[in-house]
């Protein structure tokens, strides 16, 4: 594991540990498509969506400490809003640029709205709540297609714009001085790029008076109103900073599928996100990226996995290998939660808790 | 900041009731400004209750408050912070997972004010915010003596530690009354010696003092005034030498079942 | 009106079940602070062990109500055992852990049971088999099944035992004492372990129960129905108050009613504009209404926080 601490005295290790990972990050899209082909380049760029999503998340569950079960309503809500705005349903074709940031702002917004009335809840009521709230976005979804046509039901919404900016599509490989990039690497670049803005974003925040605050609410609600933070408030500004980060990384997905349908958005989803958060290490940033990362992965490792080896082992599938794979994933999730409760990586803070408690 | 001596808290008939239980009756008290003001009575005489009306954590059922010349709108616990009224806790209420200088930090809350956009862009405004706030944390980490602790987890501080922290954190957010839950509570004669001292300290640093406090002993040597409350009504209010002796008090707390 | 009564009836038969349910839930909250999310998939445990047994008994030439009970006991203590190790297994080393990590190993072992279930049954719907007599009866221009009568009445009779086990018994006493404060009920002399394990039991029992009702009723059973079961049934116990006994009681009966006559006059009361499609729109609905207006659900007790 790094050591950050050592890292922050010794300025040019650091430096030479930032340009590591970013040429590591440039090179990622061309060495996993030589090594394994463009089913993982895609699975990769999943990774990248994910890891907003459990950004996203970790504002509402890490920092706040508000247990949000229906996340995934506003990646749903990014996603569909691109899809009402840039395809052939409406007739529509909004450019990229206007999209996300007004993706941002509608998810944003339903963040507060789902938020204000889950004020005065507490711990596991907010969960049911909040539950419940996604929910009632995925029927939505499922059944606005009469009596007036919105989403189009759960045929869903296809034909959607991908993602381009003026002329260049990211749908098509990209020639850049002769050199031609293909679709798939070009938006991982893009992913990359804003995954990189919010995990900029997140860290300026947490690093604020914003961010001691949202703390400050997750371990004492009672004494941060008394040293004057209006938690209302504060609390509805984590519900939207969450959501607007799920919206943006919504519309990123309708754009790169060029395909929306509600069964994207099921409750499932949510408990995937917050599995990332809990599993990579709450509250801290970089666990949190490993938990998108590798609970992403892991499971289309199992995927790719389950049916070929018994293949090899027996001669033939015994087993359904989707059935398999998700065994082997809910294992997995309870035999890293036992081994590392606190999660795989946690915050420094966390590591120091336990020291504490063990004193 | 005006002078010594005027009224900075006035409480008229404050009334508390939950259910069936009248937990305050009619309570009215003065707090003059640059006094150290004790509150005193048996267990469940409605010390708490008081303070938590003040602090707007309860919303009284009657009564009036007033804080500073203005009436004082109760029911929002950050609005009372706002207005001057900072306050600790019976059982401490640290942030258990944020070191002693972040806890300070917290309470810097209520008068900084950068946003979302400022924390973002850290622009100069925001970065001398930031810095003037961890000074102000560091001064005060001096300031209750636990400056070696400072980044240490808020939970893994001494008993003591965790009660001057407490009280570092409340005068982080520049208060007029400081208002203590039985400051002492689970001290030795050291540590309680030492908090006196503290106590006298903020006082003569200009802040007004509102004590709830058990021991009879620190509170008749430490007061300016001192209030009674027996079954949520106040039944005396003087000067500690009179009180002292006042045959109404002898009996709440020798004919009451608990002292 | 007969429209109003049948929704009724039909509303109380689905209460009752989510009633069953609903008790798992909350009986390990209340002792816990901790929700069970694999409690769902206990109940689909139940549902199909009976209706394999049953299914192999129904050419048997006994009778109807008697393969249902020899169905009933094989479900019981494979219900039974899966709660058990559900706690040994993933709660019980957790217990000082920070708070979300029992719930993530909880969602494993929901996705565990589900997968282990499709490996084992496959993933389509099984048929339950007729062989419960299909007595109809007329009340009020409404009808009602035999099966459906007995479902509200041994429903009600369990939780009349529930409620006898918790206030009149040694262990009932031991369970209250371990909800209302773990360390000072060990001192007195409560093994909490065995309190904790017992509770996963009796709740893994009505599960069982549960199942077989809920397979009977819609005449299917499923790999995946434990899921969207447990979810309404935890809903009912938070409506109610979750960690209180009758609150989940109440919470699902009044689910299960809100479900039905939401499905029956949805359309109505929103001038056709939102169809049946909605009814659990409805339920959530209801549900956030509740707990914005009474945050500790119906029959949770106000807990003032005290400063």
């Amino acid at each position: 594991m790094i050591d950050f601490a050592a890292l922050k005295r010794d300025r040019r290790a650091a430096l030479a540990a930032t340009a590591g990972l970013g040429v590591l990050l440039a090179l990622a899209p061309f060495l996993i498509g030589a090594a394994a082909g463009a089913t993982w380049l895609r699975i990769l760029d999943f990774a990248l969506l994910y890891i907003m999503l459990a950004l996203g998340l970790n504002i509402v569950v890490g920092f706040a400490g508000l247990l949000d079960m229906g996340y995934i309503a506003f990646y749903g809500v990014g996603a569909y809003l691109y899809a009402l705005l840039a395809s052939p349903h409406f007739g529509l074709h909004w450019p990229v640029w206007a999209i996300l940031p007004t993706g941002a702002l509608v998810a944003g917004l339903f963040g507060v709205l789902l938020g204000a009335p889950t004020l005065r809840l507490r711990g596991d009521y907010l969960a049911i709540v909040t539950l419940g709230f996604g929910e009632i976005i995925r029927i939505f979804l499922n059944n606005l297609n009469a009596p007036i046509n919105i989403t189009n039901g759960p045929q869903g919404i296809s034909g959607i714009d991908p993602i381009h900016f003026g002329s260049v599509s990211l749908a098509k490989p990209i020639d850049i001085f002769g050199f031609s990039l293909p679709s798939l690497h070009a938006y991982y670049y893009l992913f990359l790029l804003l995954a990189l803005g919010i995990v900029f974003v997140t860290i300026r925040l947490e690093n604020s008076r914003i961010g001691r605050a949202w703390v400050a609410i997750r371990e004492d609600e009672i004494a941060a109103k008394a040293c004057g933070i209006n938690t209302r408030n504060i609390k509805l500004l984590a519900f939207a900073m969450g959501a607007s980060f799920g919206g943006v990384a919504g519309g990123l997905f309708a754009g790169f599928q060029a395909f929306v349908s509600p069964e994207s958005f099921s409750l499932m989803e949510s408990v995937m996100v917050l599995c990332m958060v809990v599993l990579g290490g709450m509250g801290n940033i970089f666990g949190v990226i490993l938990g998108g990362a590798l609970l992403t992965i892991l499971p289309e490792v199992f995927r790719h996995s389950a049916g070929p080896v018994q293949q090899a082992i027996f001669g033939k599938v015994l087993l359904d290998p989707e059935a398999l794979r998700m065994l082997l994933f809910g294992l997995a999730l309870i035999v890293v939660m036992l081994y590392r409760p606190a999660g795989l990586w946690p915050s420094t803070r966390r590591r120091q808790e336990f020291k504490g408690s063990a004193a | 900041m005006s002078g010594v001596g005027e009224i900075l808290l006035e409480a008229k008939n404050i009334g508390k009731h939950f259910g069936g239980v009248r937990a305050l009756r009619d309570v009215s008290l003065t707090i003059r400004r640059g006094e150290i003001y004790g509150l005193i009575g048996p267990n469940g005489a409605g010390k708490t209750t008081f303070f938590n009306c003040l602090t707007g954590l309860y919303t009284p059922n009657g009564g009036e408050l007033m804080f500073d010349g203005k009436k004082l709108q109760a029911s929002a616990p950050h609005k009372a912070a706002q207005r001057g009224i900072a306050r600790t806790f019976q059982n401490i209420r640290l942030f258990g997972n944020m070191t002693a200088m972040e806890n300070i930090m917290v309470g810097r809350h209520v008068r900084t004010r950068t946003g979302v956009i400022g924390a973002v862009l850290r622009d100069a405004r925001t970065r001398a915010e930031e810095a003037a706030i961890r000074r102000r944390a560091e001064e005060l980490l001096h300031y209750v003596d636990i400056a070696d602790r400072a980044d240490d987890l808020a939970r893994n501080l001494s008993y003591g530690d965790q009660r001057r922290l407490e009280i570092a954190r409340a005068l982080a957010t520049d208060p007029q009354l400081l208002a203590l839950d039985e400051p002492a509570a689970g001290m030795n004669g050291t540590e309680t010696e030492e908090l006196r001292v503290l106590i006298e300290g903020i006082r003569n640093d200009g802040v007004t003092v509102l004590l709830i406090e058990h021991d009879v002993k620190l509170v008749m040597g430490l007061c300016d005034r001192v209030a009674v409350l027996d079954y949520g009504a106040k039944i005396c209010e003087d000067v500690p030498a009179v009180v002292q002796h006042d045959p109404r008090v002898i009996e709440a707390y020798l004919g009451g079942a608990v002292a | 009106m007969d429209i109003f009564i049948q929704q009724v009836i039909n509303g109380l038969v689905l209460g009752s079940i989510y009633a069953l349910v609903a008790l798992g839930y909350t009986m390990v909250y209340g002792i816990m602070g901790l929700i069970n999310f694999a409690h769902g998939e206990v109940v689909m445990i139940g549902a199909m062990v009976a209706l394999t047994v049953i299914s192999m008994l129904s050419d048997s030439g006994l009778p109807g109500i008697v393969i249902a009970l020899i169905g009933l006991g094989a479900a019981l203590p494979v219900c039974m055992g899966t709660g058990f190790a559900i706690e040994r297994i993933a709660y019980r080393p957790l217990r000082r852990a920070p708070k979300l990590a029992p719930l993530i190993t909880a969602i494993g072992v929901s996705i565990v049971l589900q997968n282990l279930a499709m490996l084992i049954w496959g993933r389509n719907y099984h048929a339950f088999p007729p062989i419960l007599p299909t007595s109809e009866h007329e009340i009020f221009g409404a009808t009602i099944t035999g099966l459906q009568i007995a479902i509200i009445v041994i429903a009600a009779l369990m939780m009349a035992g529930l409620i006898l086990l918790v206030q009149r018994t040694k262990l009932g006493r031991a369970m209250r004492a371990t909800a209302e404060n773990p360390p000072i009920a060990q001192l007195m002399g409560v093994d909490i372990n065995r309190v904790i394990s017992l509770t996963f039991v009796i709740g893994s029992a009505l599960a069982a129960v549960a199942g077989l009702m809920v397979s009977a009723n819609y005449s299917i059973a499923h790999y995946y129905m434990g899921f969207i079961l447990g979810l309404k049934a935890f809903t009912a116990a938070v409506l109610g108050g979750i960690g209180n006994i009758a609150g989940a009681m109440l919470g699902g009966i009044l689910l299960g009613l809100i479900e039905s006559l939401g499905a029956g006059y949805i359309g109505d009361l929103t001038g056709g504009f939102l169809g049946s499609h909605y009814q659990d729109v409805f339920a959530f609905f209801v549900l956030i209404c509740v707990l914005v207006f009474r945050p500790s659900g119906l029959v949770g007790e106000k807990v003032a926080e005290r400063a």
